[in-house]
């Protein structure tokens, strides 16, 4: 297939790109580049811009300003599109006519020779695990059928760049994963993949870059490990006690920088742990804990709740999430801690900022900046 | 140039078997496109008593116009409301193209069922003398016939009702004001100036000259008629449609 790239090895080019609904900026003079054979991933919250960018650069809506280039085709050409597979994120495909119907609608629609069709057809149906089902009307399908037929709707063409949008969005565990399998091996083929996903490790697992977009602007471009270093020095140490423990006297921990606590859970569980116990037990108590004991002495066989700076009531955990810029250090700290207060440490796991925590941070800073 | 509106009228008859598929096969719209000229031929031969050589050149004009418009108002906004219109706009096909496909397959529809009142008519005796100037005005009608409907589909709305509202609100007008069951000759003169915005007056006069009643305006004159509404229609449909189709996806 003859494209018209410049030859700067460049999948998509844009350029300024800007959308306007009224008043409302949607997307605001972004620009980025994406590489041949490159996955790269368009992350951002809600609203963000993400769809409307996908929309623009595959020729559903038009830009209000600015320049985008599909392969070197100005996007939404006919150039563009014939060298395109979209898989949007709701389903489009005719819901009355069988799989086979609608994958031979698209070929037709790109002009592929039929017999080239057919051939392409089968091999997707059954590389997606959907011939069984080829002459049944997309209506009859599961959600994640649906998405994969989509897959092959998007791929009947064989083109050299696929528009993905929240392309597992919606679908089970296991279906989800089938997708991403799905897609690493049709990258094997030298296809360039523009991903938009909310799925933070998706984007993580599958993408060599990633943008980041926020209220139209993007505010981050680079590697997902390079992300997580922007994200900071700052690492995460999940730890569980076998009771509750106040913030405070974790957040008195030297090097301890935030404390975030699992109220909901926590509270599910002592709920189970009380009724197990008929409202009483022994408690251990420390500098700053809350156990069932003091909960029985109120008579509730719950820990008592903490007044919060706001005045209201905020219960205790046994869960915590503690952020740190010295992991050694709190770590030698907490174990100090539970056994100056008799506490025992059911879970300790430290983690390094992931992904999603430099998107919660970049776009945090976006919105704080705003 | 020429290659490349070539290329896009090959790619609408994707469009065209995907209209048939999903539209013109279903069994009610089947049924609706024979049981319409049916209708029509019962309640105006037996039921007001009409001459059917008289009637006949009417019933094929409004089944022929009825039949071409019916689907092309709904199925744009169904298709938005289902996403499968954002499916054709993302793939390498232009508006003009969608338009051309939805256009060719009300006309292929309308043609068929255009079978439907002549076998009535030969039923009941009528004879067409000219049988090919019939099947020369069959096609140019229902092409015009299905141009128009596509301007029925122009608003930008998600739901069909909007559009069949509109639609009725059009075609039943249209059917009066277009002298399809009495000759232009007989109609009031005001009535008969009134008819000549309509393209059915055409169809209807040349269909009276197929059974042997004679036209009422040379041939010519309404063949060139209707091919001028069919462009003037297909002009503003089409520069219509690239306005409001954003609008819808």
């Amino acid at each position: 297939m003859v494209n018209g790239s410049t030859g700067n090895g460049l999948a998509i080019d844009v350029r300024g790109l800007t959308k306007k609904y009224g008043q409302l900026v949607a997307v605001d003079g972004i620009s980025f580049e994406v590489n041949k054979g490159e996955f790269f991933g368009f992350l951002g919250p809600n609203g963000a811009g993400k769809t409307t960018t996908i929309r623009m650069l595959t020729g559903i809506i038009s830009k209000s300003g600015g320049e985008a280039r599909v392969m070197g085709y100005p996007a939404g050409s006919i150039d563009s599109k014939q060298i395109s597979g979209v898989v949007p994120e709701q389903s489009n495909v005719y819901m009355d006519l069988t799989a086979w119907r609608n994958l031979m609608l698209t070929a037709e629609l790109y002009r592929i020779p039929s017999s080239e069709a057919k051939m392409r057809a089968e091999n997707l149906l059954k590389q997606l695990g959907l011939y069984e089902r080829k002459d049944s009307p997309a209506k009859e399908y599961s959600m994640g059928m649906r998405k994969r037929l989509l897959l092959a709707v998007a791929l009947i063409s064989d083109p050299q760049i696929v528009f993905l949008d929240e392309p597992t969005s919606g679908l089970d565990v296991q279906s989800a994963r089938f997708i991403r399998g799905l897609l690493r091996d049709f990258r094997q083929g030298g296809k360039t993949f523009f991903l938009t996903t909310h799925n933070m490790s998706e984007a993580a697992e599958m993408c060599n870059r990633v943008a980041i977009i926020n209220r139209g602007k993007l505010v981050a471009l680079d590697t997902p490990e390079n992300l997580r270093i922007t994200a900071g020095k700052v690492s995460l140490i999940d730890i569980s006690f076998d009771m509750s423990v106040s913030d405070e006297a974790l957040k008195a921990i030297p090097g301890v920088i935030r404390v975030e606590s699992s109220q909901a859970i926590d509270t599910a569980e002592r709920m189970k742990a009380t009724a197990a116990m008929g409202g009483m037990g022994p408690g251990k108590m420390g500098p700053g804990m809350r156990g069932p004991g003091m909960a029985g002495r109120q008579g509730m066989g719950m820990p008592q709740a903490e007044p919060t700076e706001a005045g209201e009531k905020k219960p205790p955990s046994n869960r915590f999430r503690l952020h740190t810029e010295d992991t050694g250090e709190v770590i030698t700290s907490l174990v100090d801690f539970s056994r100056a207060n008799s506490l025992k440490m059911n879970i300790l796991n430290v983690n390094p900022p992931s992904l999603e925590d430099a998107f919660v941070m970049l776009t945090g800073e976006a919105k704080r900046e705003k | 140039m020429k290659n490349r509106v070539l290329d896009q009228m090959i790619r609408s008859i994707a469009i065209v078997k995907k209209d048939v598929m999903i539209y013109y096969s279903k069994g009610p719209v089947v049924l609706m496109g024979v049981l319409w000229p049916a209708i029509m031929f019962i309640s105006f031969a037996f039921g007001r008593g009409m001459a059917i050589e008289n009637l006949m050149p009417g019933l094929i004009g409004v089944s022929v116009f009825f039949t071409c418009s019916a689907i092309a108002p709904v199925a744009f906004p169904w298709e938005t409301a289902q996403r499968t219109l954002e499916r054709l706009v993302s793939a390498p096909v232009a508006i003009w193209t969608i338009l051309f496909g939805d256009m060719l397959a009300s006309a292929l529809v309308g043609i068929i069922i255009s079978i439907v009142p002549i076998l009535i008519a030969i039923g009941f005796g009528v004879t067409f003398t000219s049988p090919l100037v019939l099947a020369c005005a069959i096609i140019v009608g229902s092409i015009c016939f299905a141009t128009m409907s596509l301007l029925l589909s122009v608003a930008p709305v998600s739901g069909p009702q909007y559009t069949q509202m509109l639609s009725t609100l059009i075609k039943f007008p249209l059917m009066f004001i277009s002298g399809v069951f009495i000759p232009l000759s007989n109609l009031p003169a005001a009535a008969r100036a009134i008819s000549f915005i309509s393209p059915l007056t055409y169809f209807t006069d040349i269909a009276r000259y197929a059974t042997g009643h004679g036209s009422y305006m040379p041939l010519y004159v309404d063949f060139l008629a209707i091919i001028a509404f069919t462009f003037v229609f297909w002009v503003v449909a089409v520069k219509l449609h690239n306005r409001t189709l954003p609008l819808r996806v």
